[in-house]
């Protein structure tokens, strides 16, 4: 039973997971700030599209985290422990963000509006690739030690601490992991642009950001080839869910792809929407390409983050020594917390309804200079 | 040296962002109330007056609203990089209402948020009104969930140690979300949020009528923000009373903290206002027991004949354990079981803790060498001591004494702020039905002063919560030394610094923007 809930735990975190992905298109749209846009108009357009979806995205990677705590609180306490610099910079990169949309075009605002921009565009440029550096620590591992006993030493009780002093600063100079953060950082900016083509009412912009969906959306696929390419022929480790030895196996996510299938299919199925909604900007019928990226994005990334930890695999491999690593087994919370967790995740589909209709209620009118200088209007 | 270094900067850190976060935090709360009362003014009479007002209000909302987001994402942020120990020992039962609070609350304010701020012409009226009122509910949601964790780690309860997986396991969700320190938690909390929520719409009402503007607008918002703020706090005392009598049966050293109390006695008396002696220091009791015993509490204080003893035990004759009671043990009181026990020594305690630690370790040791027979007596060795776990981390007894001076003030100023703001609320009523609120500077200036007074009284009340429970991260079973990550001092010192400066820019655009939008008024677009 254990085992079930566990599994069906770690699937609702990767799928929250993929849709934060998704939902990064509020980042990569940031990245326009600087470079894209022309001038003044178009700023202002681009920050108010995306400032009605912001709060969504910011609450994602909020329960996120807070899923993650929940249902495998180990890892939640070995990696923000023992990768501190990492998470700390993603952190501050999305502290600056919140402010931002609403502080920005607010007289008074102490820093000046271009402030504002420029921490929207730090937040769209290294706060995706520090996630996806994050993620990519589900497949590398880190330079941990963890001893769950350690508790019972009075003098040193801390039970997981990082060896090196980069504390997870370390994990961007692994190619793999500063390959998925560029890769997540394509996404976005891809599915940024597909955004601004779909929101905003400006044909100007609009075929700007076409053109240039046209080269970032080629390099996200090239690049996520790559990263299928580097990630099919790592070495990860299995572990034995009788004893917990965990011990290396080569082309081991290759073999959760193939030994699974259905993640192989999802992967396939997404890839397949991700070229669909490109190739739709290439043809210019663009009216649906953001959504079906989207939902390519969704399916391609929660099949990886499948592969990351089914088919016993360990999802935080210790580098200094596989034992320490966290699997499913040795880090989630028990049956009973998961279970009562399941219970509310039945709610998720009305909450998905909600947004749904929200989304959709705000999303029916592309953005334009006319409504947003309404006596009615929230202008950011 | 070093881990206490570390310990006191994460400590430092940790309540840097609390307490930055709950400037923000708390007018939100209620300010979502206000401003939904104002659009069911507006969607029932279709006066575009209250449209107005509300949006008004929802300016400040927003501005308020994004640096609590901000801020709120570092306290979550930081269980994991500041106080990784703690994150695997409760996370089992922590963890979840965290996740709920996500899945249920933090959705329904953000979407709606966005629903009320860009939909004025994008949706219908009652669809607006509905996001608002959402906006609201969600906010003071979220706030239950992160208030019911807080609960539990004052109040550990519905859960199981696991000796296997060798942390804290839930094993009664129920328990957890209606534990009675939960319930009065979180009323006492959103009500102290309303009431500041009322007190700050007052304050910049009343700085319109000394300006002699918007007289219409700051009127009748003021009379929705007095008639909820003295509910609010009305509430708030009760709970506050509710509060106190928690402390007293559940955190007896917080109690004796917050009073100041080193020895205690049937029928003790509570202090209103006093003057603690610097000198009276409890490392002394061992260390220079001649000059401890010599030193009085206060310098000066006035009290209340048998106070403490009602507000503690609802018993005037009752009695109440002062910190030095606490520490030798000895005394006889009832728990929460309502069984009567007479308290351990602290001596004693420690001992029985480590014991409880042994017992964990032997235990593990059993079951790798398959000692079935092994592995019950270390278990049992464990049971029976577990409620004494913490204490096997502490080495001297002023390590249980939260910092008095800290506690003992905060409480009063809180109090007495408390008490101040409910006469406050009646006179604004008051006035306003006399028709004199808007030619009575004096008052207005009052009001204006109470805004800073409200913030002060919200904050005081969380130090009295928190710095009066140290040095317990969860009660009797974690404390902060043995619930801090293995970083070193250097690394929070850096990140507490940045924190600082970020927080003193951020709040400081914040408030400029505030006073800008302020003095645009209510029709600035």
């Amino acid at each position: 039973m254990l085992y079930f809930y566990q599994h069906y735990w770690w699937a609702v975190v990767s799928l929250l997971g993929a849709i934060l992905v998704f939902l990064l298109f509020v980042q990569g749209g940031q990245t326009l700030l600087f470079g894209t846009v022309k001038n003044d108009k178009e700023r202002t357009l681009l920050i108010n599209a995306l400032g009605h979806k912001w709060e969504l995205t910011f609450t994602t990677l909020v329960t996120f985290g807070g899923a993650i705590f929940a249902s495998f609180p180990l890892y939640y306490s070995t990696s923000f422990g023992g990768a501190y610099w990492l998470w700390f910079s993603i952190l501050i990169l999305f502290v600056i963000q919140a402010v931002s949309y609403e502080y920005r075009g607010k007289a008074g605002n102490l820093l000046g509006a271009r402030t504002y921009e420029f921490f929207l565009f730090l937040n769209g440029m290294f706060g995706t690739i520090l996630l996806g550096v994050a993620v990519g620590t589900f497949f590398t591992g880190g330079s941990f030690v963890m001893n769950k006993l350690q508790i019972t030493d009075i003098s040193n009780p801390t039970i997981s601490y990082w060896t090196n002093g980069w504390h997870g600063l370390d994990a961007i100079a692994h190619p793999f992991n500063l390959l998925l953060g560029i890769g997540v950082y394509l996404a976005a900016r891809t599915l940024g642009l597909l955004y601004v083509i779909m929101q905003i009412d400006s044909e100007e912009f609009a075929e700007r950001a076409k053109l240039q969906v046209k080269v970032t959306g080629s390099a996200f696929v090239l690049g996520f080839v790559g990263i299928l390419i580097a990630l099919f022929t790592l070495t990860g480790f299995s572990v034995n869910p009788e004893n917990g030895i965990v011990s290396p196996v080569k082309y081991k996510y290759f073999f959760n792809m193939t030994e699974l299938v259905w993640p192989a299919i999802t992967l396939l199925v997404g890839v397949v929407l991700v070229l669909w909604g490109l190739i739709s900007v290439f043809l210019n019928k663009v009216r649906y390409s953001f959504y079906i990226t989207g939902a390519g994005v969704v399916l391609a990334v929660w099949s990886l983050l499948i592969c990351a930890a089914f088919n016993n695999t360990a999802f935080f491999v210790s580098h200094v020594d596989p034992q320490y690593s966290l699997t499913l087994y040795n880090s989630s919370s028990s049956l009973f917390t998961l279970k009562t967790m399941t219970y509310v995740t039945i709610l998720i589909p009305f909450v998905l309804a909600y947004i749904v209709f929200a989304w959709r209620s705000l999303t029916k009118v592309k953005v334009n200079e006319q409504d947003l200088n309404k006596p009615d209007a929230h202008k950011y | 040296m070093l881990l206490s270094s570390l310990i006191d900067l994460s400590r430092l850190q940790f309540a840097l962002t609390a307490m930055f976060h709950w400037i923000f935090v708390p007018l939100t709360l209620g300010l979502g109330f206000i401003i939904a009362f104002m659009e069911t003014a507006y969607y029932r009479s279709g006066n575009e007056f209250w449209k107005r007002t509300a949006k008004f209000w929802m300016k400040i909302f927003a501005i308020n609203f994004a640096i609590g987001v901000a801020t709120g994402i570092i306290l979550e942020f930081e269980f994991g990089t500041n106080w990784s120990n703690y994150s695997w020992f409760v996370g089992d039962i922590f963890g979840a209402p965290l996740a709920i609070e996500g899945i249920l609350a933090f959705f329904m304010e953000s979407t709606f948020f966005a629903v009320m701020f860009f939909g004025w012409n994008k949706v219908s009226k009652g669809f607006h009104l509905a996001s608002t009122w959402l906006v609201a509910i969600g906010a003071n949601l979220s706030a239950l969930w992160i208030l019911v964790a807080n609960a539990w780690m004052q109040y550990p309860t519905g859960m199981e140690f696991n000796p296997d997986t060798a942390r804290n396991e839930m094993v009664d969700f129920w328990a957890v979300i209606f534990s009675p320190v939960a319930i009065n938690k979180f009323i006492h909390t959103v009500t102290n949020a309303y009431t500041l929520s009322a007190i700050v719409v007052i304050g910049i009402s009343a700085w319109y009528l000394l300006k002699k503007r918007e007289e219409e607008f700051a009127r009748k918002s003021m009379k929705i923000a007095a008639v909820f703020g003295l509910i609010s706090s009305l509430v708030l005392a009760w709970t506050g009373d509710g509060s106190a009598y928690q402390v007293a049966q559940k955190q007896p050293m917080k109690l004796a903290a917050i009073e100041g109390l080193y020895q205690g006695k049937n029928g003790t008396p509570l202090v209103a206002f006093g003057v603690l002696n610097p000198s009276k220091d409890i490392a002394d009791m061992k260390a220079d027991s001649a000059k401890y015993y010599s030193e009085e509490p206060y310098l000066f204080h006035v009290s209340v004949p048998q106070g403490l003893s009602l507000l503690a035990n609802r018993e005037f004759d009752s009695f109440v354990p002062g910190i030095e009671d606490i520490i030798k043990g000895g005394y006889t009181y009832t728990n929460f079981k309502g069984e009567k026990r007479t308290a351990l020594p602290l001596e004693e305690r420690i001992i029985r803790g480590k014991l409880a630690k042994e017992g964990l370790a032997m235990y593990h040791k059993a079951k790798t060498a398959g000692d079935e027979e092994g592995m019950e007596i270390a278990k049992k060795q464990l049971t029976d001591n577990f409620e004494h776990f913490g204490y096997g981390y502490i080495k001297s007894p002023e390590e249980i004494v939260p910092n008095v001076p800290l506690t003992f003030y905060a409480f009063r100023i809180m109090v007495g702020l408390g008490i101040f703001f409910i006469f406050f609320f009646i006179l604004t009523m008051y006035l306003e039905k006399k028709n004199l609120i808007a030619q009575k500077k004096w008052f207005h200036y009052l009001a204006i002063i109470s805004i800073p007074l409200v913030y002060i009284c919200s904050q005081a009340g969380w130090i009295v919560a928190e710095v009066g429970r140290q040095p317990w991260t969860i009660q009797d079973l974690l404390p902060v030394q043995a619930a801090v990550s293995g970083v070193s001092a250097s690394s929070v010192l850096t990140t507490t610094i940045i924190f600082f400066v970020l927080f003193t820019i951020l709040l400081a655009a914040e408030l400029k923007i505030m006073f800008k939008q302020i003095k645009k008024g209510p029709d600035a677009n």
